[in-house]
């Protein structure tokens, strides 16, 4: 399991425009590398990310990114979503090798 | 010492011309892409012709160390079901892969802003498009200075 720290406003209006900031401990290695033995170190990437935000009343995607070799070791990801009701966020990455890591946070929407 | 001559005067004005004009021509403009990049955008677009504006994006224009640059894109929308941003998709023109992000959103997203960190082999141009819900394409191009490149060379 990787290490994540994911920051969510502690309480939110219904309706208020509020920030999620994600991280996760991947080395994101691109396979354009050489090692220190002088071979390529081969590719070992997150995919894709996707948030999940489960209301009570319905469980929408409402944030979705594909990575590439581009984006920096231990990806951070920031990104906006309506407050409308107390409930839980499921946050998922995928990548290389079969990584997968889901984490889940409550909301608190008053 | 000799005086300098004309001629040698006249090859400084026009130095000092060409630099101004330098310049005058450093916004970057989408229209003049290398044609990978623009492959890659049309990829995204679907064919949509691409106009400029809307987007910002922040992007530090030195970068000391390209192995983590702070970037933020957002798109100027009201962010309803009738009229939102659909995707926003991040392009370089000098990495060895054309795409740095793509990142899709709706009306639940409130706000159309997405920041992440990415990485820069050397000195290029950053290409921002946002797709929105009417099927518009609008883009935003940056040029950055990379002084130490993310390591895609290996540790030597």
């Amino acid at each position: 399991m990787a290490r994540t720290l994911i920051t969510v406003p502690p309480t939110a209006r219904a309706g208020e425009v509020i920030e999620i900031r994600t991280l996760i401990a991947h080395s994101m290695e691109t396979g354009y590398r050489p090692g220190a033995d002088g071979k390529v170190v081969p590719r070992d990437l997150i995919r894709r990310f996707s948030c999940t935000y489960d209301d009570g009343a319905s469980q929408q995607l409402v944030f979705g990114a594909e990575l590439f070799p581009a984006i920096a070791a231990n990806p951070y990801i920031a990104f906006s979503l309506v407050a409308t009701a107390s409930g839980t966020l499921r946050l998922v990455w995928e990548g290389d090798n079969g990584f997968a890591q889901t984490e889940t946070v409550a909301i608190r929407v008053s | 010492m000799k005086t300098p001559s004309p001629n040698r005067r006249q090859i400084l004005a026009t130095a000092a011309s060409v630099g101004g004009l330098l310049l005058v021509a450093r916004p970057a403009s989408a229209a003049i892409l290398p044609a990978d990049l623009a492959a890659a955008i049309a990829a995204f677009t679907k064919g949509a012709p691409l106009r400029e504006g809307r987007v910002t994006l922040e992007i530090a224009e030195l970068v000391d160390n390209g192995n983590a640059v702070p970037i933020t894109v957002a798109v100027a929308s009201p962010m309803t079901a009738a009229d939102h941003v659909t995707a926003i998709s991040v392009f370089n023109e000098r990495n060895p892969q054309r795409e740095v992000i793509s990142v899709q959103l709706g009306p639940r997203s409130g706000r159309a802003q997405v920041s992440t960190r990415i990485r820069l082999a050397t000195s290029q141009k950053i290409v921002a498009v946002a797709r929105l819900s009417d099927g518009s394409c609008w883009s935003r191009t940056v040029e950055v200075v990379v002084t130490l490149a993310a390591c895609i060379e290996g540790e030597s």
